[in-house]
C-alpha cells in the first residue's frame, strides 16, 4: 500500500463495443504516418515514421511528444495513415456481401416492400424480447438468406446482379469485378434504419466503414523493438506489417500520382489489400502467410489476441504475480495442518510490507538494522512518497535515521504470516489453501501428510506454489475464507476431504486393535509426543489399553456411533459383542468399543470426522486429525512397522484350495469351449455366438478370481504387515493381495480378453484359434511366483493400455472442466437466495431444491434419524 | 425463510415414531429447522463455480474405458468420461442408446415376456429367413422361412407375401409355396444384377417392431420384469398398451425432450450423469449435477455446454470471448454495438477489478455529505 494511492478507486462500469469511423480515427490520432523509414542516422525515430515519438517512446530517456511523459509512464498514441485507395477489412467481408445482396444495387433500399420491411421489424424485436440475443441474430440471418434470391428493386425497379466473392476479399457483380471504391459508395447508400434492420446498431456502425479509408496505426508501446545483444534493433512484428503498408501505400500514391497505366495501380491496390489483410489475419486460408525473412510467419492482430498463448487468456484472463515461491514439497507430520514449512532462503526473499507507527517504529528498525542478509531482516522500504528503496549495508544507516511513521518495511517472512499454498492443477477450491507460515531449514516446503488429499499431492518430486497476501484485506480474507480448517468440508459430498491416510491409519488400527496392554508411561510418551498434553483421561492403572490413548484425544462430551471397515454387515448388529470389534462405540469422549480404521479416519469417508466438524467446529477438528494422524505415526515408530515377502505366502491348504479353483474353471471353460466347437451352443438373447462364449468364459474367469481372492482372505495371516495395512485401509485390496500370492488373473483389453493379434492366435506361441484362458491373457502365475514369459506380455500389453487411458484421460476431462467452469463461473446465489446468471436470469428458485449448502450439510442432507435419536435419549 | 421444505417434512413425517410425545415430536421439528437453518447456502456463494469443479474434478479419475461388462445379463453401455461427455454436450444421438422398458401389471409379472419383448424388437425379414436362393435361369427369387420364428412374433405368410408386394411394387410376383415364397421377375429378361439388389433389399425390410429398437433384454428387476432396449424409440413405444410410460425412459435427452418436454430432459440429464458418476464409484452430491442440467434446459430446449450452447447465450461480450474463438465474438459486438456491463466474474479479471461473487458482492451505500 502506498500512501499516495487515492482512497477513492475508479472503476470501470461497462465496456461499449463499436468501429471506429474515419473520422473518429483522424481524431485521436496522435500523428499522420507518411513514411517507412523507423530510424535516422543518429538511431532517432524519424518524424512522421512508424516510431515517431508522438506514438509514445520505448527508450529510455526519450520523451513522448504528444502527454510528455517517459517511458512507462506514457501508454501510448494511435497515428493512422491515408490509404491512397480503399481496401476492405478482412474480417467484415462476410457481412459486406450480405449488405451488397440484401440491398439495391441502385437506392440502396432493403430488397423488400414498406410493410414487409416492418413485419420483419416486429418479428426480430419479438424473437429478441423472448429468447435474447442469439436468436435475433438467427433471425436477421434467416431474412438475409430470403433476401438473396430477390432480382428486383421493389422500389426503383431496378435489376440486381447476382454478386459473388472470390476468397478472401475480391467482389464480383456478374463477373465483373467490384471495386472496394464501388463498394464503398453501394453501402453509403444504406439508410441507418435498414443497418438496424441487417442486424448492425447504426449508432456504433455504419456500413462504410467497414471499407478503410484510413488505417489507424498502433501506439508504439504495443509493439515495442527488442535490442539484441550486437546492438542491433529487432523490430516486432507488427512493425513490419506496417512498414509494408506504408511503403506499398507510398508507391500506390505515387503511381496514381503519376498517372501510371490501370493495370500497375490495380496490382498495388490488390498488394496494398494482402498487406492490410495479414496485418490484420495472417491465417487466411487463401492467403500465403507473411513471413519473416527467416521464413517464420508474422504474428499479427488476430493471432495476438486468440488461443491460449493469445492476449485474452494468457494476459488477461490469466495473471502473473510477484511475491511468489516454488519448490519441491516434503512430508512433516509434526507441522499442524494448516501450516507450511518454508526453507530459511525463501523466507528471506518474500517479505511482507509493515507499515511503520509510533507504536512498531523501534521494532521495525530492528528488521532494518538486520538487513537483507541476516534472518529475520527487511529487504526493502518503501517511502511515504511511493518511492521503493532496497536496504543494503551501505543504505542501511541513512534509512534507521530517515525512518518515520509512515513508512512502509517489506521485512522477512516470519513464523505465522499468512500464505496461500496451492498445487497445480487446481481442480477444485481446495487446491489453494491459506497456511501459516513456519521457516524451517533446508530447501523444501514441508507439509502435512494429511492435506495431502485435497492438494492431490505426493512427495515424488511434486512441486508446489507459495504465495504472500500483501494487504490487510487480502489477508484477512484469506485467513478467513480459505485456510485449511475452513475447507475440510468438501462441497463436492460434504464429508470431511481431510483425514488420516496411509500410515497413520495403520498406526491406529495397530493402536486400537491389538495394543491393549501400554504402561502407563508409553501411553504418556505417546501422547505427549503426539502434542496432547492433558492425560487426566487416562485411567489411573499401571496398564492401559490403546483405545484409552486415542480416548484422551477426542473431546470429553464427544459421543459417536459408527462401524469399522470389517463390519460384517449383519442383520441384527451385535453392537458391543461384535466379534470383529466394528461396533465403534464413543461415549462422553471414551472409545468404549471398535477399531479405528479407513472407514471412520480416512478422507470423505464416515461421519466420525464429519460429527466432529459439527459438534466442536473447524479448528478443534484440524487439531485431533493432527493428533491421530501424529498419534498413528508415532505409534508405528514405536512399534516398528515393515513388510516382507513371506506375507505373501500361502499355506500350502489354501495354495491347494486355488490350484484347485482354477483347475475347476479351466475344465469348465474347456467344456464349454467344446459346446462352442460342436455348433451346439445357444446364443444368449441379442447376441451371437461367438459374443456368448466370450461371456461365459469371462464369467467363469472372474468367478474365479474371486473365490480366490476369498480363499487368499480365509488363508492370509492376518497379523502380517501387508494384511494389516489392506484390512485396515491404509493401503492395497484384496485384489492385490491375491494378485501378489495366488493367481493375477485376467487380463482384460477395452473390456474384452486380449484379441487374436496375428493370424488366429494372440502371441505366435499357441495354436491358431485357441480359446483357452491362457492363450487369451489369463495370467494364472502370482507376482510372488513370477509370470510366463507370454503372460508377462499380456500384462505389458494392458499396461500400455491403461497407461494411453490416462494420458487421453487427462486432455478430455481438462476441457470438459474448461468448458464447464465457463458456462457456470457467474452462477451465484442472490439475496433473494435464488440461483442466478449474470444477467440475473434465474436458473433455480432455490439452490438444489432445498437451499442447503453441500459444504455445511452431512453427506448432502439433515441427519434427521440421528436428532430423533438425540431427542428420545434425553 | 425457516420453513421446511416438503421433502424434509415427509421424511420427518416418516421417521418420527407414532408413540413420540408432543413435545419431544416439537423438539426433534426445533432442532431439525435450527440445522436447516444453519445449513442454509448464503447470498453470493459461487455455487456454479463449485459444481463445475464438483463435476470437473472427479472427471480426471474417471475411465476411459467406454465399455463394461456386469455380467453376462447386462448391455453394452458408454460409461465414464465419455459418457459424461455426450451428455453436457447434449449430443443429437448418443453412442449407445437405450431404453428402460417397465410394463403394465400382468406382464410386469413375467406373462409373454418374450413375446412382447419380439414385438418390440425391430425385426427385419434377414433374421427370418431359413435361406434365401436367386434361381439363375427361372429369374426368381425363393425364400423359405424359420416357421418357429415367425410364430413368436405372430406374422403369418400370407401378412408376409403382403409386405413384399408392397416393397417391390409390380416388378415381382409373388407365389406362396410350402416351403416359403417365390418371387418370379415379370419382366421376362430382368438382369441378374436387379434380381441381386431386390434380394438385399428385401433382406432389410422391417417386418414388425418398432424402427430404431435394435436389441431387447428381459431382465429381472426387483421382482419384476423390465425389457432393456438398444436403440431408442420413445414415442413408438410408449403406444404399446402393455408399457408402463410412466416409468419408461430413454437415455436419448434430445428424444426425451421431444416427447415429454423439458423438465423430463432435465430429469433425465441429471439421471444419466448420476448414473455415471456413482458407476465410477465417485461421490458427488445430486445439487451439483442439477444445476449444470438446469443451465443446460434453461432456454427450454436442451443446450450442451459448448461454445455454440450455453456459453453463446451468456450476455457478456467479454466472457464469451475468454472461452473461445475471441475474435468472432469481438467483431460481432462490435457491429452490433453491443456493450458489457461487466456483470460477471472474467470480465472484472481482465480489468483487475473484484469480482461481484462471495465477498466482491456486497458493496457499502453511504451518503455523503458536501
Amino acid at each position: 500500500m502506498e500512501d499516495n494511492e487515492p482512497s477513492v478507486f475508479k472503476k470501470v462500469d461497462k465496456i461499449s463495443f463499436g468501429v471506429f469511423s474515419p473520422k473518429m480515427i483522424k481524431k485521436m490520432s496522435a500523428a499522420k504516418i507518411v513514411t517507412p523509414e523507423l530510424y535516422d542516422k543518429e538511431g532517432y525515430p524519424v518524424d512522421g515514421g512508424l516510431m515517431d515519438t508522438r506514438l509514445g517512446v520505448i527508450d529510455p530517456g526519450l520523451k513522448c511528444r504528444t502527454c510528455g511523459c517517459k517511458l512507462k509512464e506514457c501508454f501510448g498514441h494511435f497515428g493512422y495513415i491515408d490509404l491512397a485507395r480503399p481496401v476492405i477489412h478482412i474480417k467484415y467481408v462476410t457481412l459486406v456481401l450480405n449488405m451488397l445482396k440484401c440491398t439495391c444495387r441502385e437506392c440502396g433500399k432493403i430488397l423488400y416492400s414498406g410493410s414487409r420491411v416492418r413485419d420483419f421489424i416486429d418479428n426480430i424485436n419479438k424473437a429478441e424480447e423472448e429468447s435474447g440475443h442469439s436468436s435475433k441474430k438467427a433471425s436477421v440471418k434467416s431474412m438475409v438468406t430470403s433476401l438473396k434470391t430477390i432480382n428486383k428493386c421493389p422500389h426503383c425497379k431496378a435489376k440486381q446482379h447476382k454478386i459473388t466473392v472470390d476468397k478472401p476479399s475480391t467482389f464480383y457483380e456478374n463477373d465483373k469485378r467490384l471495386t472496394p471504391i464501388e463498394i464503398r459508395i453501394r453501402l453509403e447508400k444504406i439508410s441507418d434504419d435498414d443497418c438496424e434492420i441487417l442486424g448492425l446498431n447504426p449508432k456504433s456502425v455504419r456500413p462504410e466503414w467497414l471499407i478503410l479509408t484510413i488505417l489507424s496505426i498502433p501506439p508504439v508501446t504495443m509493439r515495442p523493438s527488442i535490442t539484441l545483444e550486437s546492438g542491433e534493433r529487432s523490430e516486432d512484428d507488427l512493425t513490419h506489417k506496417l512498414g509494408d503498408i506504408v511503403r506499398i501505400n507510398q508507391r500506390l500514391f505515387e503511381n496514381i500520382n503519376a498517372g501510371a497505366p490501370e493495370i500497375i495501380i490495380e496490382d498495388l491496390w490488390d498488394l496494398l489489400q494482402y498487406h492490410i489483410t495479414t496485418f490484420f489475419d495472417n491465417n487466411i486460408a487463401q492467403l500465403p502467410p507473411a513471413r519473416h525473412r527467416s521464413g517464420q510467419p508474422l504474428k499479427t492482430i488476430t493471432e495476438r489476441i486468440k488461443s491460449k498463448e493469445g492476449r485474452i487468456r494468457h494476459n488477461l484472463a490469466g495473471k502473473r504475480t510477484n511475491f511468489s515461491a516454488r519448490t519441491v514439497i516434503s512430508p512433516d507430520p509434526l507441522l499442524d495442518l494448516n501450516e507450511v514449512g518454508v526453507p530459511n532462503e525463501i523466507a528471506q526473499k518474500l517479505t511482507v510490507p509493515e507499515r511503520v507507527t509510533e507504536w512498531n517504529m523501534e521494532y521495525l528498525k530492528e528488521f532494518v538494522d538486520r538487513g537483507p542478509k541476516k534472518y529475520p531482516g527487511a529487504n526493502y522500504i518503501i517511502r511515504p512518497d511511493g518511492k521503493k528503496k532496497k536496504i543494503t549495508d551501505d543504505t542501511k544507516e541513512t534509512f534507521l535515521e530517515e525512518i518515520e511513521p509512515g513508512y512502509v518495511i517489506e521485512r522477512h517472512l516470519m513464523d505465522g504470516d499468512i500464505a496461500i499454498f496451492n498445487r497445480q492443477p487446481s481442480l477444485h477450491r481446495m487446491s489453494m489453501m491459506c497456511h501459516k507460515v513456519r521457516v524451517l531449514p533446508y530447501r523444501t516446503f514441508r507439509l502435512n501428510p494429511a492435506v495431502c488429499a485435497p492438494y492431490n499431492a505426493d512427495f515424488d518430486g511434486d512441486e508446489m506454489n507459495l504465495h504472500i497476501p500483501q494487504t490487510e484485506e487480502a489477508r484477512a480474507e484469506a485467513e478467513l475464507l480459505i485456510q485449511v480448517q475452513t475447507q475440510l468440508i468438501s462441497p463436492r459430498y460434504g464429508l470431511s476431504i481431510i483425514g488420516c491416510n496411509q500410515d497413520a491409519i495403520t498406526g491406529n488400527f495397530l493402536l486400537t486393535r491389538e495394543m491393549d496392554s501400554l504402561t502407563y508411561n508409553e501411553a504418556v510418551d505417546l501422547l505427549s509426543a503426539v502434542g496432547e498434553d492433558s492425560f487426566s483421561k487416562l485411567p489411573k492403572k499401571d496398564i492401559v489399553s490403546g483405545k484409552d490413548v486415542v480416548s484422551c484425544i477426542l473431546p470429553n462430551d464427544f459421543n459417536f456411533v459408527g462401524h469399522s471397515k470389517s463390519c460384517r454387515k449383519c442383520v441384527e448388529c451385535e453392537r458391543e459383542k461384535c466379534q470383529t470389534d466394528s461396533y465403534i462405540l464413543i461415549k462422553s469422549g471414551n472409545l468404549k468399543t471398535g477399531v479405528l480404521d479407513k472407514s471412520n479416519l480416512g478422507e470423505g469417508s464416515g461421519l466420525l470426522l464429519r460429527d466432529l466438524h459439527k459438534k466442536y467446529g473447524a479448528d478443534m477438528t484440524v487439531s485431533i486429525i493432527g493428533k491421530l494422524f501424529r498419534l498413528g505415526i508415532m505409534v508405528l515408530l514405536k512399534r516398528g512397522f515393515s513388510c516382507l515377502i513371506s506375507d505373501m505366502d500361502l499355506p500350502s491348504e489354501g495354495a491347494e484350495k486355488i490350484q484347485g479353483i482354477l483347475q475347476e474353471a479351466e475344465k469348465k471353460i474347456e467344456a464349454l469351449i467344446k459346446v462352442f466347437h460342436d455348433g451346439e451352443m445357444e446364443a444368449l438373447p441379442g447376441r451371437s455366438i461367438v459374443e456368448t462364449l466370450e461371456l461365459r468364459i469371462l464369467e467363469l474367469l472372474n468367478k474365479a478370481r474371486n473365490d480366490t481372492g476369498e480363499v487368499v482372505l480365509e488363508y492370509s495371516d492376518m497379523s502380517s504387515p501387508t494384511s494389516i495395512m489392506v484390512h485396515s485401509g491404509a493401503r492395497g485390496n484384496i485384489i492385490n493381495l491375491a494378485q501378489m500370492s495366488a493367481v493375477v488373473g485376467q487380463q482384460a483389453l477395452r473390456g474384452k480378453r486380449i484379441d487374436f493379434g496375428f493370424k488366429g492366435r494372440t502371441l505366435s506361441c499357441f495354436k491358431k484359434g485357441d480359446l483357452r484362458p491362457s492363450a487369451r491373457g489369463f495370467i494364472s502365475s502370482s507376482f510372488k511366483s513370477g509370470l510366463k514369459p507370454h503372460e508377462f506380455f499380456f500384462a505389458a500389453m494392458t499396461g500400455r493400455d491403461s497407461l494411453m487411458d490416462t494420458a487421453l484421460r487427462t486432455p478430455k476431462s481438462g476441457y470438459l472442466y474448461r468448458r464447464l467452469a465457463n458456462a457456470m463461473q457467474d452462477v451465484k446465489v442472490e439475496y433473494d437466495y435464488t440461483v442466478r446468471e449474470a444477467n440475473t436470469k434465474i436458473v433455480q428458485f432455490s439452490y438444489g431444491e432445498d437451499g442447503i449448502d453441500v459444504s455445511k450439510s452431512e453427506n448432502g442432507f439433515i441427519n434427521i434419524k440421528k436428532i430423533i435419536e438425540e431427542v428420545t435419549e434425553s | 425463510m425457516t420453513e421446511l421444505n416438503l421433502k424434509i417434512k415427509k421424511e420427518l413425517e416418516r421417521l418420527i415414531p407414532s408413540n413420540f410425545s408432543k413435545a419431544k415430536t416439537k423438539a426433534v421439528y426445533d432442532r431439525v429447522e435450527k440445522e436447516f437453518e444453519e445449513m442454509k447456502i448464503e447470498p453470493g456463494e459461487s455455487v456454479g463455480l463449485v459444481s463445475a469443479e464438483s463435476i470437473g474434478e472427479p472427471g480426471t479419475q474417471m475411465t476411459l474405458n467406454t465399455f463394461h461388462f456386469a455380467g453376462v445379463a447386462e448391455m453394452n453401455v458408454t460409461v465414464g468420461l465419455p459418457r459424461i461427455i455426450e451428455i453436457l454436450d447434449a449430443r443429437k444421438v448418443p453412442s449407445t442408446p437405450m431404453m428402460e422398458i417397465y410394463l403394465k401389471k400382468p406382464y410386469s409379472e413375467g406373462k409373454d415376456i418374450k413375446k412382447i419383448a419380439m414385438q418390440l424388437k425391430e425385426t427385419k425379414l434377414d433374421e427370418l429367413i431359413e435361406e434365401i436362393i436367386i434361381n439363375i435361369i427361372d429369374l426368381s427369387i425363393n425364400i423359405s422361412f424359420n416357421t418357429e420364428k415367425m410364430e413368436l412374433i405372430g406374422i403369418t405368410q400370407a401378412k408376409m407375401i403382403k409386405m413384399l408386394e408392397k416393397s417391390c411394387k409390380t416388378a415381382f410376383s409373388i407365389e406362396k409355396r410350402d416351403d416359403g415364397i417365390l418371387m418370379k421377375s415379370k419382366n421376362k429378361d430382368e438382369s441378374l444384377n436387379i434380381l441381386y439388389k431386390t434380394k438385399e433389399k428385401i433382406k432389410g425390410l422391417v417386418v414388425c417392431g418398432v424402427p430404431g429398437i435394435e436389441q431387447v433384454l428381459p431382465v429381472k428387476r426387483n421382482d419384476e420384469f423390465v425389457i432393456m432396449t438398444s436403440g431408442t424409440n420413445l414415442k413408438k413405444v410408449m403406444d404399446f398398451e402393455f408399457v408402463d410410460n410412466t416409468r419408461t425412459i430413454s437415455n436419448d435427452i434430445h428424444e426425451v425432450h421431444a416427447v415429454l418436454g423439458t423438465e423430463a430432459a432435465r430429469q433425465t440429464i441429471i439421471n444419466e450423469v448420476f448414473k455415471v458418476i456413482e458407476n465410477q464409484g465417485l461421490n458427488v452430491d445430486i445439487r451439483h449435477i442439477m444445476l449444470v442440467a438446469d443451465l443446460m434446459v434453461i432456454s427450454g430446449e436442451v443446450k450442451g455446454v459448448t461454445r455454440s450452447g450455453v456459453i453463446s447465450n451468456k450476455a457478456s461480450v467479454l466472457a464469451r470471448a475468454s472461452f473461445e474463438t475471441p475474435i468472432k465474438h469481438i467483431i460481432d459486438a462490435a457491429l452490433t454495438g453491443e456493450t458489457d456491463v461487466l456483470a460477471s466474474v472474467v470480465e472484472n479479471v481482465m480489468l483487475n477489478q473484484p469480482v461481484p461473487v462471495g465477498t466482491g458482492l456486497p458493496g457499502l451505500v453511504t451518503k455523503f455529505k458536501f
